[in-house]
């Protein structure tokens, strides 16, 4: 188990500046998500910290030790691979006992260790069959055994479950994240999927065009996001962004758009200013500190666990409303909303960062 | 330090394959003067002599043109015999599909060499013996298989879905395959023809029980090779080798594919 | 896919019936044309098998394959190894390496004969730098041994580029990630290569070794060019029977007997190694 230190990581492809600086600290024990949209750089990063791929500037340390120019085996990594590569001439036993036995661990140990391993993640029928003759799930589930019985220092898996349908995705989530409270090895987990990244890290990274844009733990990404981009990539469905003008009347100052008028505690100091509130936020109830504003039902989603009505209050605005139960909302009906202002966001308009209001 | 070796490897590579190659090409446009001089590796200048007279007067024209035609024709027929049946392959599901595949791979591993001898016999009763046709015949037998099996696997690459969208807007199946799918599988299609020719264009054992008085290049070469002085023929290796190796060059592209494909 | 009965095999018809005429027909040719002799049916075998001539072309044919083939297997996967790294000017070594591809068995002779002949270049470049007296002779029946070694090399020089294309389709077609895989979980580059690398390409060293094989059977322009008769071999013998001797019949037997070699090969393949890499899985 060790601590990651990531120090100004910079990774160029040519003139594609895949990792454009970034700074990182992973605790030892802890399970970091690194989250981003396809193309921000996670893999990449992941990959460095591997050793797959050679820094092009900056460092990488495993607890004191800088580790930036030493070659993938000799980091002691695991890592499990989005396609799992699990190899398809070794039997799972040997795909999973091999890599102790070039690292020399004594024979009766391999295959104390086999076994523990594949109790822990239910292949214990499956060490003499071939990867072809296994299924998806089972075949991740080789590629995660082979990983944690290398009792590695840092655990990497490459967005792991992206290939396993909906079900079986579930499952795995709760079943990765038991194992890493059993195990407790230092993770790095890549993913696009912000319910995996929300519901399995202790701390989230969010990645954007080669930097962290936010690190923090799901908590303080959900409540307090530092961009839009971040606020609007984390919660399902998206965030609602309006697109206010302060207005002032005396000493109280006012975000005003659309039938809305939000009360300000401070002056921004700015004409315009974006407003963020989270379709779980709006209520068709009156609660104490509320904003109201109408609107006509433009289309329902109904889930009957949930409904996601949106909701037309300007020729091109629509306000996203999520309500916790079976709704009836017919398409031009009239309803009138409350957003809850203690959940309202205030972001700058041009630099799209977080304005405490 | 890995680069040294490296680029050492390349340079070693390149002179190993290369190298031969350059001798052949010297030697053919070396004076037949200076070719017999011990101490003359190089030539004081190059001469076009013995290719000249090669083509003209050793009827090296004919025998090339006579390659050209047989590849021609085996070409022709394989091609026209072979699509058919690769798409067939690829589009329909029947019975005996996979009899069809394995025959292929029977027909390839069967020596030209076995079939020549006795082809004879059957040629001299059709007429077609020493013809052009006769060899070219025998070289789309030769390259059939290959055509079989490339196109199909170039037919499966073609989506078939473009195909079917073809259809639902209004094309047959045969107009489908002839608007939709033949331009797409162009490329691939020109580059195993190319392919085939110079498979036929190569070819020497058939060629020279087949004809007599009408040799292709290869055949020709063999049997006045041993009579002609040194310098034909090199001359004829070189005519033999430059419009193969210009090919090549022309469908590197698809080389591994094919190679891969038709030798799997 | 659609199920239509007629249309398919329409399609197939004309190629199934050109194959029979030109390859099915002659191949029962030859079986009649070598079982028909003056001295009864088996008379031609028996003629053949017990001529010094066809023992030493047997064995020349088997000896050649032996030596040339391994060799060609070492060349060709270094070479694979070379360019599926992808460094620098890897596609102009890959045309390269494949050039000879182009070239028919008796250019090659002819490219070995510009060398090796005693106004060649190996002599020319050898007394110019005085590294020898009197020119080196390759070719000629008292010079056997010679002959053999640049019929091996010639061979060599020909038909490496074929194992090579097949070894580095059967090499980039092997998914980066096992490798990676390997890289992270502790393998050395040795480890790697026997460990994964090499039984990956199995499949491909396979068809290789059997394409090549077959091939070997049927060598014929080089050693004919280079050697004439002195090193008999199967197809040389065949072709100077009919074309030299004039007997159909002679020539046929020869053939058949490159055809059961042939055959003999291809079942050992069909029945044992395939049907075990198929049980294993394939790549991917």
């Amino acid at each position: 188990m060790a601590k990651v230190t990531i120090e100004n990581v910079k990774k160029y492809f040519g003139n594609v500046k895949a990792l454009d600086g970034i700074d990182l600290t992973i605790e030892e024990g802890s399970f970091v998500v690194l989250l981003g949209p396809s193309g921000c750089g996670k893999t990449t990063l992941m990959r460095c910290i591997s050793g797959l791929e050679k820094l092009t500037e900056g460092k990488i340390y495993f607890d004191e030790k800088d580790v930036s120019n030493v070659p993938p085996k000799d980091r002691n990594v695991a890592m499990v691979f989005q396609s799992y590569a699990v190899w398809p001439h070794m039997k799972v036993r040997d795909n999973i006992a091999y890599p102790l036995k070039l690292k020399k661990v004594p024979k009766n140990e391999i295959e104390e260790r086999v076994k523990w391993v594949s109790e822990l993640l239910h292949i214990s029928e499956l060490l003499d069959r071939f990867p072809a003759q296994l299924s998806g799930g089972q075949r991740q589930r080789v590629a995660v055994a082979r990983a944690i019985v290398h009792q590695p220092k840092v655990l990497l898996m490459d967005e792991p479950l992206s290939n396993l349908d909906a079900l079986l995705r579930v499952k795995m989530r709760s079943e990765l994240k038991k194992l890493h409270e059993r195990v407790k090895v230092t993770t790095i987990y890549v993913t696009h999927d912000q319910t995996e990244a929300m519901t399995m890290g202790d701390k989230i990274a969010v990645m954007n065009a080669g930097k962290i844009v936010q690190f923090g733990t799901p908590e303080e990404i959900y409540k307090k996001p530092k961009t839009i981009f971040v606020a609007g990539f984390v919660g399902s469905p998206q965030m609602n962004f309006l697109n206010m003008k302060v207005v002032s009347s005396g000493a109280q100052f006012h975000a005003e758009n659309l039938g809305l008028r939000i009360p300000l505690k401070s002056d921004p100091k700015l004409e315009h200013v974006i407003v963020g509130i989270r379709p779980e936020h709006i209520h068709l109830q009156q609660t104490e500190s509320c904003v109201p504003i109408t609107g006509t039902v433009y289309f329902a989603e109904k889930l009957m666990s949930e409904t996601v009505i949106h909701l037309s209050i300007d020729a091109e605005k629509n306000l996203v409303i999520k309500v916790p139960y079976d709704l009836s909302a017919r398409e031009g009906e009239r309803m009138q909303v409350y957003l809850d202002l203690d959940q309202i966001h205030f972001f700058h308009p041009d630099t799209q960062e977080r304005i405490e209001l | 330090m890995k680069k040294f070796f490296y680029a050492l490897a390349f340079v070693a590579i390149s002179l190993w394959f290369l190298g031969p190659l350059f001798f052949i090409f010297l030697a053919s446009l070396t004076p037949s003067s200076e070719f017999y001089q011990w101490d003359r590796i190089f030539p004081s200048k190059l001469t076009l002599d013995h290719i000249y007279k090669l083509l003209v007067n050793l009827g090296g024209w004919r025998a090339m043109l006579s390659s050209v035609q047989v590849a021609g024709i085996a070409i022709g027929i394989s091609f026209a015999l072979g699509i058919p049946v690769g798409y067939a392959i690829t589009r329909y599901r029947f019975r005996g599909k996979d009899f069809i595949k394995l025959a292929m791979l029977f027909t390839r591993s069967i020596p030209l060499v076995v079939i020549a001898v006795s082809l004879v016999t059957l040629y001299l009763r059709l007429n077609l013996a020493d013809t052009v046709l006769g060899v070219g015949l025998a070289h789309a037998a030769m390259v059939l298989p290959f055509v079989v099996l490339i196109t199909s696997s170039i037919f499966s690459g073609v989506f078939v879905e473009y195909e079917e969208a073809g259809m639902v807007f209004g094309l047959s199946r045969f107009g489908a395959f002839l608007r939709i799918t033949m331009p797409l599988a162009l490329p691939g299609l020109a580059a195993s023809a190319i392919f085939a020719f110079i498979m036929s264009w190569n070819e020497v054992f058939a060629a020279s029980v087949l004809a007599i008085t009408n040799r292709t290049l290869p055949a020709h070469i063999l049997n006045t090779a041993m009579a002609s002085p040194d310098y034909f023929k090199f001359a004829a290796g070189t005519i033999m080798a430059v419009p193969a190796l210009v090919f090549i060059f022309m469908i590197r592209k698809y080389l591994i594919s094919m190679w891969g494909i038709s030798l799997k | 896919m659609r199920r239509e009965s007629l249309v398919p095999f329409l399609l197939i018809l004309p190629t199934l019936v050109y194959l029979v005429v030109f390859i099915g027909y002659p191949i029962v040719g030859a079986f009649q044309l070598s079982f028909t002799s003056d001295k009864g049916w088996l008379g031609n075998f028996k003629y053949v098998f017990s001529s010094k001539d066809f023992q030493n072309a047997f064995l020349n044919t088997l000896i050649l394959g032996a030596v040339v083939i391994p060799i060609q297997f070492v060349l060709a996967i270094l070479f694979a190894l070379l360019v599926n790294k992808k460094w620098l000017g890897y596609r102009t070594l890959l045309y390269i390496i494949a050039a000879p591809l182009a070239l028919s068995d008796v250019t090659a002779a002819l490219i070995s004969y510009s060398i090796f002949a005693p106004n060649g270049y190996l002599n020319k470049i050898l007394l110019s730098l005085n590294w020898i007296e009197r020119p080196l002779y390759f070719f000629g029946y008292m010079f056997k041994s010679r002959e053999f070694l640049v019929i091996v090399l010639t061979e060599v020089w020909r038909a490496t580029p074929l194992v090579f294309v097949i070894l580095l389709a059967g090499l980039q077609s092997i998914n980066a990630e096992y490798l990676e895989a390997a890289d992270v979980f502790g393998f050395s580059s040795w480890k790697k290569f026997f460990k994964i690398t090499l039984p990956l390409l199995k499949p491909s060293i396979v068809s290789a070794l059997l394409i090549r094989t077959l091939f070997a059977f049927q060598i014929f322009g080089v050693v004919w060019l280079l050697a004439g008769r002195d090193i008999p071999v199967l197809a040389g013998e065949t072709f100077y029977w009919y074309v030299l001797r004039n007997n159909r019949h002679v020539a046929s037997t020869y053939a058949l007997v490159i055809a059961v070699l042939t055959f003999i090969v291809g079942w050992f393949y069909i029945g044992t190694i395939r049907s075990k890499h198929l049980e294993e899985g394939v790549i991917q």
